[in-house]
């Protein structure tokens, strides 16, 4: 374990918020500050592989309703850097298989003394019932289609390692937006620092209403991807439709698949993101989720400086 | 039994097209007179500057009794309902076992004798066991007591039993009453689809669902000349759908529930439960179109809709917490609020929607103070300021989302069968 370095001693100036829940209501100026501090830490920790004791002496619960690998991954290993205890709490075996309340559950856990809760749901605003109801601190890992704040800010964060700033940049989000919680995050935190947002996808996933967030709607990629600065692709949420709203995987993959044709009329420089899990031949070919273009590991590299900073800034601010 | 003399109030009864400050005699259980001046009685109830209003019916209210007694009993609902100034309720049959037999009416018709609140009339299965397959025995059920039929928040999906149900009810003039929801479109559904929806990412449930069916319903209403009544109407194409079909003289009458004249699918950003409902809040030019359908008579009642819901079931995610509001206590201060206040409709015509309408779609003697009529009455105070408080309701619920609202307007004397409840 080294030092804290001395401009992590306090929290920044603009934090003030006990939980993060979203992205919608946060300022570009907190966001900008939990970007910032993700970076020092990221810097501090030597790629996020060193120790920090930022966070001793702090307990976090992971809570995760719906399946994750990354993300929990990702919330637990951050934790540890920082010297927090970071403890698993897995839903199938627990008492919400016995018909308990997610609020009762909730609340036993926090009775043991807990800074942190860290929580998927696949309910949109159990992270805000939680928030309500809690004395410690939420963090919102995804709550179903409504968003994913720590995601949204580990893609920003990746771009602007790689552009130096968003202002400017065109950032195009691909494929199922009506269920995606990324899409969210992305409009919200990418408009606030400035950036053009295109959401693409088939018209029975992307619709028109969209536009009324300020974002681009776009059911072609081909018409787009030679202005885009970043591809963000993500997966398709199955899970979450009833009939499958595309005739068939093969159709999506033709019309909407990043791959080295299309490769070919992007810009040179374009970023090819995705928050994973990806499918490989779906939304991206392996050629290109492998290229050199693509920054896939990067995000979730940063997944964990993010992370950092998110307990960070609501743990501290909380006392 | 005694007298009373309510002294000096406005009388309003849309049935008699009476609007004038008088007193009104009630005797024996039935109005005496309602020219009284300083006739004497045991009983005095001075109304000066309040509202004389034949009983307050509301047509549409889950009791939850049998079965779901968690949620609301017959008797607490019908204390609810004296609590928010309804002399009758009509009650659905989404009970356990659904009220498809006569011995279900009776029963509840028992317990609401014994309970000896306000009147309880049981609207009864309009398919055996709610299952949407074959007619419950309707001729049974009217011998029974049943003033109407319906299937309570389950629509009639197939069309083919809801033509049997509006031929064979005419044999006996009594109302369908259905839900219009075309499942298909709205399954897993938790609020209104729009922007709100898009942006909390909450599984929609959009107005075509409702217009579809209100249009199917409507047109097999034409086609066998039975009686319609929409439940639960919330939105505007829906409404232009009735408005044509008033004007060919259809037989449809429609309904609305305050929470869709009161809030937006605005509240639902707080992620409250209580704000869960079904049909679900609506956007605000939903609201408008429905306000402009109750002034100009599109929409013929206003009923609470009140569905309580045990606090446990509502403490879940949104996902995952049922529909539905407690409303009886809330329904005439939204009304006076929401409509008379703002001059949308006159007390006249609230009174027509909360009252004479529903007595006359269900067919029952009551919405009227005419003298000779039972003595249900209802005493308004239009100018009483109030706070919502779900905590001092007399339903055995509080899953509403209106706690700590302002209202202004009230009933402040509640009189069922020339006896004072309230």
């Amino acid at each position: 374990m080294i030092e804290l370095p001395p401009e992590l001693e306090s929290p920044p100036v603009p934090w003030t918020r006990r939980h993060l829940l979203d992205l919608e209501s946060l300022t570009a100026d907190e966001i900008t500050t939990a970007l910032d501090v993700a970076q020092r830490f990221k810097e501090a920790t030597k790629d996020c592989k060193v120790k920090l004791p930022a966070l001793a002496g702090v307990t976090s619960v992971n809570l995760f309703f719906e399946d994750s690998t990354r993300t929990r991954t990702s919330f637990s290993l951050a934790a540890r850097r920082l010297g927090a205890d970071s403890v698993e709490f897995s839903a199938s075996s627990s008492s919400v298989s016995k018909g308990e309340t997610l609020l009762d559950t909730a609340k036993t856990i926090e009775s043991m003394k807990i800074d942190a809760m860290v929580i998927r749901h696949r309910s949109p605003g159990a992270p805000q019932m939680l928030a309500k109801n809690l004395d410690c601190s939420v963090i919102n890992a995804g709550d179903g289609p409504h968003e994913h704040p720590t995601q949204g800010l580990l893609d920003i964060l990746t771009i602007r390692q790689h552009r130096g700033s968003i202002t400017g940049l065109t950032v195009a989000l691909v494929g199922d937006i009506a269920h995606s919680r990324t899409a969210r995050s992305n409009i919200w935190g990418l408009k606030k620092l400035g950036a053009h947002v295109i959401v693409c996808g088939p018209s029975t996933l992307v619709s028109k209403q969209w536009e009324k967030l300020g974002v681009e709607v776009s059911h072609n990629l081909d018409d787009i991807v030679a202005r885009c600065d970043v591809l963000n692709l993500l997966r398709i949420q199955f899970e979450r439709q009833y009939t499958r709203p595309f005739p068939s995987v093969r159709e999506y993959a033709l019309l909407y698949a990043m791959n080295r044709e299309r490769m070919c009329r992007a810009k040179d420089d374009i970023l090819i993101m995705a928050p994973g899990p990806i499918n490989r031949g779906v939304e991206v070919t392996p050629d290109v989720a492998d290229g050199s273009q693509s920054v896939i590991l990067h995000q979730v590299n940063n997944g964990l400086a993010v992370r950092m900073a998110a307990l960070y800034l609501v743990t501290k601010a909380s006392r | 039994m005694s007298t009373i003399l309510l002294k000096n109030g406005r009388l309003i009864d849309p049935s008699q097209q009476i609007d004038r400050v008088t007193s009104v005699l009630l005797k024996d259980g039935v109005v005496a007179s309602i020219d009284a001046g300083d006739a004497s009685a045991d009983h005095e109830i001075d109304v000066t500057g309040k509202i004389i209003a034949p009983g307050l019916i509301d047509m549409h209210v889950q009791l939850r009794e049998p079965g779901w007694e968690e949620d609301e009993a017959i008797a607490s609902g019908a204390a609810s309902a004296i609590a928010g100034g309804f002399t009758s309720i009509a009650c659905l049959p989404n009970t356990e076992p659904p009220l498809d037999t006569p011995a279900g009416i009776e029963y509840v018709r028992h317990q609401a004798n014994r309970a000896d609140k306000c009147n309880v009339y049981v609207i009864a299965c309009v398919s055996s066991g709610r299952k949407g397959e074959q007619l419950s025995e309707i001729g049974t059920l009217v011998e029974a007591g049943a003033v109407g039929f319906s299937d309570a928040s389950k629509p009639i999906s197939n069309p083919e039993l809801l033509r049997r149900a509006l031929e064979y009810t005419q044999m006996f003039d009594k109302p369908v009453l259905n839900r219009p929801e075309l499942v298909e479109l709205t399954h897993n559904g938790v609020m209104h689809d729009g922007m709100v929806s898009l942006v909390l990412g909450l599984a929609p449930l959009p107005v075509e669902a409702e217009e579809v069916m209100a249009a199917r319903d409507i047109c097999l209403a034409e086609a066998t000349g039975g009686r319609l009544h929409l439940m639960s109407v919330s939105c505007s194409g829906t409404i232009e759908i009735l408005r044509r079909a008033k004007v060919r003289d259809v037989g449809v009458t429609a309904e609305i529930h305050p929470c869709n004249f009161s809030l937006t699918d605005e509240a639902l950003r707080s992620f409250n439960p209580n704000c869960k409902v079904n049909p679900p809040l609506r956007s605000a030019d939903h609201l408008e179109a429905c306000i402009a359908a109750l002034a100009d008579g599109t929409i013929d009642v206003i009923s609470s809709g009140h569905a309580p819901r045990a606090s446990e079931k509502k403490m879940h995610e949104m996902t995952d917490a049922p529909f539905g509001m407690v409303s009886l206590e809330t329904t005439l201060g939204l009304t006076s609020t929401k409509l008379v206040q703002p001059g949308h409709l006159t007390w006249s015509q609230a009174i027509e929607k909360l009252s004479t309408t529903p007595a006359r779609i269900l067919g029952i003697p009551k919405g009227t103070l005419a003298v000779g009529a039972d003595a249900d009455v209802t005493v308004i105070d239009p100018e009483l300021n109030w706070t919502v408080d779900p905590a001092n309701y007399l339903s055995r619920s509080s899953n509403c989302p209106l706690s700590g609202w302002e209202l202004t307007g009230k009933a402040v004397h509640v009189i069922v069968g020339g006896v004072v409840k309230m």
